[in-house]
C-alpha cells in the first residue's frame, strides 16, 4: 500500500511565505485612516473608582473617541462571564478603565495622561492560600473560590480512597508548587477592528479561538452574529467550517500564542472604539503590557497523598491542587477540571480522591498554556513517582511499569481504556536512553492486568 | 520634517519623518515594507532585524535618520529575480520557520553570518542568532537550517 501522509515529511502550506516575508500577520495590515489605541490602566491594586473624568483628554488635538465601562453594551465577558472590558470595580493593578483612540501614539498617550480617576482602595490578597481562609478580603463578592455546582472545588472521587490507605503499607506526601509562567509570544496582542457602515464590523485578530470570540464579542457588543466579521486564521483551515457558522473569514495568521490568545485581550477595546469613531481601530501591545497584563500560566500549589503496597503498587491517591486564577475566571475553571482529571497520571489507581481549586486573588488573571493544567498536574505527579521510587528503593523505571494503565482498566473519570502502549513506550524509551531493563519489565506487556475485571 | 534619503531592497526611497522616527516605523508605516515586525520595540528580540550597509541592526532602535544615504536590506530583497536565498530555501525545507514572525529577522541575522563567514561552525550559528529570539522552534532547526544553507552555498562556489 502507498502512504500519502503517514511517514511522509510534508513541508509547512504556509512556510515559502514565512521565508519570504509575505506572511501577513494582524500588524502588517494597513487601512487608510485607522486610528491608534492606548489604555489607560489602573495603578491601584483593589478598589471602586470613584470619579472618572475624561473630558479634558478627549478635547485633545488629534483624540477621536474614548470608552469607558459607561460605553461597553454588556461589560461582562468570558466562560463564566465575570470580566469587564473596561473596570468600575478594579481588581488587579493593569486593569483597563479607559481606551483612547488618536491619530497617532503621541495623541493617544497625551490624553490618557489627562484622564483624571480616583479611586476608593481597598485591601487585597495575593496568596490563593490566604485568599482562601475565612475573613481573607473579598477579591469577588461571591467568594474567593469558584464554584463547582455546590462545592468550592472540582472533585473526582473514584474507588474508597480512605479504605486504600488502610490497605497501604506506606503512606509517601508530597507537596510541589509551580511558578506563573509567560507565555511570551513574538507577536504580542494585535487587533485591528473596521466599521463595515450599518452598524456591521470586521475585527482582524490574532485570537486562535475564533468561534468562541466570535459569540463572546457578540455577546459584549449586543450585536447581531451576522453584523461582525472577524479576520483570522488562515482561510484554507477553516474552509469546511464556513457553511456551518454564518461567519467570514479572511486570510491572517498568529504569530505564536501558546494559550496567549485563548482570551480576548485586544478586540473588544478595538470594537468599542471603532464602532465609536466610526473609523478603523488598530491596538497593538507593548511587550511591557504583553508580559505584564495578558494572561500567563498562574501558579499551582500541589499536595499529593499516596498509599503504597510494599511492591510498589499505588492504591490510594489523593490530591489537593489550588490554582491562583488571579481576579477572573477566564479560562481556569475549565483548567482545573483537566488538572484534576489528569493529576493521578497514566497510573492505574483504584481509589483516587481529588479536590482542585480555582482561587481568585488580586493578580494579573491567568489563563490557558499548552495542556491547560496537565503540564503542573504531570510534573507533580512524575515527582511525586520518583520521591516513592527512592523512599521504597524501587528502580523508578519499575515503578512507572508496575503501576502502568493497561488495557481495559479505567480511569478515575469512568472512561475504559483501549489501545493502550504505555509499558510498551517506556522499555522504548529505556532503549533509546541506553537503559537495561531486567527480563522481568522488558518482557511486561500492556495486556489485561491478571485478576482484572 | 526632516527628509530621509536612501535605497530598500535596491530601491531608493525619498520620505520625511519626525527626528524621532525609527528605522523600522519608517519601513513599516511609511513604505509599507512589513517583513520587519515589532516584537518588542526595545531592541532585545531581534525580530526587526535588517541589513544597514551589510551591518546586522535592529531597526526598531535605529533612528530613521542615521540611515540617510545608507542601503537597507530586508527579507524582502533576499530573493534575486524570483530565485529564493540559499539560507530561504533551507529554512522552508528544514522546519526552520514556525510561526514566521521570528523569521524575517532571523534570516537577515543569518544571512550576516554567512556573508562573513560561510562555513560557520554550530557554535558560531548559536552566537550569531542570539540576540533574535523564537518562541517556536527551540532554535534546533533554525541552526540545521543555516547549517545546511552553508553546505549548500558552498557547494556552489565550489561547482
Amino acid at each position: 500500500m502507498q502512504r500519502t501522509v503517514v511517514g511522509q515529511r510534508k513541508k509547512r502550506y504556509d512556510g515559502l511565505a514565512h521565508v519570504t516575508g509575505e506572511t501577513r500577520f494582524v500588524d502588517d495590515v494597513f487601512i487608510p485612516g485607522t486610528l491608534t489605541v492606548k489604555v489607560l490602566r489602573s495603578q491601584v491594586v483593589k478598589g471602586n473608582i470613584r470619579r472618572l473624568d475624561t473630558s479634558a483628554a478627549a478635547s485633545l488635538p488629534g483624540v477621536e473617541g474614548i470608552v469607558t465601562h459607561k460605553d461597553v453594551p454588556n461589560n461582562a465577558f468570558g466562560l463564566v462571564p465575570d470580566q469587564p472590558v473596561l473596570a468600575e470595580t478594579i481588581r488587579y493593578r493593569g486593569q483597563p478603565i479607559a481606551a483612547v483612540a488618536a491619530h497617532d501614539e503621541r495623541a493617544a498617550l497625551k490624553a490618557i495622561d489627562q484622564i483624571k480617576v480616583e479611586v476608593d482602595e481597598e485591601e487585597p490578597v495575593f496568596d490563593p492560600q490566604e485568599a482562601m481562609k475565612p475573613g481573607a478580603p473579598k477579591v469577588r463578592p461571591e467568594g474567593n473560590c469558584y464554584m463547582y455546582g455546590e462545592h468550592p472545588c472540582r472533585k473526582v472521587v473514584f474507588g474508597d480512597v480512605e479504605a486504600g490507605f488502610k490497605e497501604a503499607d506506606h503512606i509517601i506526601e508530597g507537596e510541589f508548587r509551580t511558578n506563573p509562567v509567560e507565555h511570551a509570544p513574538m507577536e504580542t496582542q494585535v487587533s485591528l477592528a473596521v466599521p463595515e457602515g450599518k452598524g456591521r464590523l470586521t475585527i482582524y485578530t490574532v485570537s486562535q479561538s475564533l468561534l468562541f470570540h466570535h459569540g463572546l464579542l457578540t455577546g459584549i457588543l449586543k450585536m447581531d452574529k451576522d453584523d461582525l466579521r472577524i479576520a483570522g486564521l488562515a482561510e484554507k483551515a477553516l474552509h469546511d467550517w464556513k457553511d456551518d457558522v454564518h461567519v467570514a473569514f479572511r486570510s491572517g495568521t498568529v504569530g505564536g500564542s501558546f494559550g496567549a490568545k485563548n482570551d480576548i485581550h485586544a478586540d473588544h477595546v478595538t470594537a468599542l472604539l471603532a464602532l465609536k469613531t466610526g473609523q478603523p481601530v488598530k491596538w497593538r501591545w507593548t511587550r511591557e503590557e504583553e508580559t505584564l497584563y495578558s494572561t500567563h500560566r498562574g501558579g499551582w500549589h500541589i499536595r499529593i497523598r499516596d498509599g503504597v503496597k510494599r511492591d510498589g503498587r499505588i492504591v490510594a491517591r489523593q490530591v489537593t491542587s489550588i490554582r491562583d486564577a488571579g481576579a477572573y475566571s477566564a479560562l481556569n475553571t475549565y483548567v482545573v477540571d483537566k488538572h484534576c482529571f489528569m493529576v493521578s497520571g497514566p497510573y492505574s489507581i483504584p481509589n483516587v480522591y481529588v479536590e482542585g481549586y480555582c482561587v481568585y486573588t488580586n493578580k494579573t488573571p491567568s489563563s490557558s498554556m499548552r495542556g491547560f493544567g496537565v503540564f503542573p498536574a504531570t510534573f507533580a505527579c512524575e515527582m511525586q513517582m520518583n520521591k516513592i521510587a527512592a523512599q521504597l528503593k524501587i528502580d523508578p523505571w519499575e515503578l512507572r511499569l508496575i503501576n502502568a494503565y493497561r488495557e481495559g482498566d479505567q480511569t478515575p473519570t469512568r472512561r475504559v481504556l483501549d489501545s493502550v502502549y504505555l509499558i510498551e513506550t517506556l522499555q522504548a524509551c529505556a532503549e533509546k536512553a541506553g537503559v537495561k531493563l531486567p527480563d522481568r519489565l522488558a518482557s511486561m506487556t500492556s495486556e489485561k492486568r491478571e485478576g482484572a475485571a | 520634517m526632516p527628509t530621509l534619503e536612501f535605497r530598500v531592497n535596491g530601491r531608493d526611497h525619498r520620505v520625511e519623518v519626525e527626528i524621532d522616527s525609527t528605522l523600522l516605523e519608517v519601513l513599516r508605516d511609511k513604505l509599507r515594507i512589513t517583513g520587519p515586525k515589532a516584537g518588542c520595540n526595545t531592541g532585545d528580540c531581534g525580530a526587526c532585524s535588517v541589513l544597514l550597509d551589510g551591518i546586522l541592526v535592529r531597526a526598531c532602535i535605529t533612528n530613521a535618520l542615521s540611515v540617510q544615504g545608507g542601503e537597507v536590506i530586508t527579507v524582502e530583497g533576499l530573493a534575486r529575480s524570483g530565485k529564493l536565498h540559499p539560507l530561504q530555501k533551507a529554512f522552508h525545507e528544514h522546519y526552520g520557520s514556525q510561526c514566521g514572525f521570528c523569521t524575517p529577522g532571523m534570516l537577515l541575522a543569518a544571512k550576516a553570518l554567512l556573508d562573513q563567514n560561510p562555513t560557520p561552525t554550530v557554535e558560531e550559528v548559536k552566537e550569531a542568532i542570539s540576540g533574535n529570539l523564537c518562541r517556536c522552534t527551540g532554535y534546533v532547526k533554525i541552526i540545521d537550517s543555516i547549517m545546511a544553507a552553508s553546505k549548500e552555498m558552498s557547494k556552489r562556489e565550489a561547482g
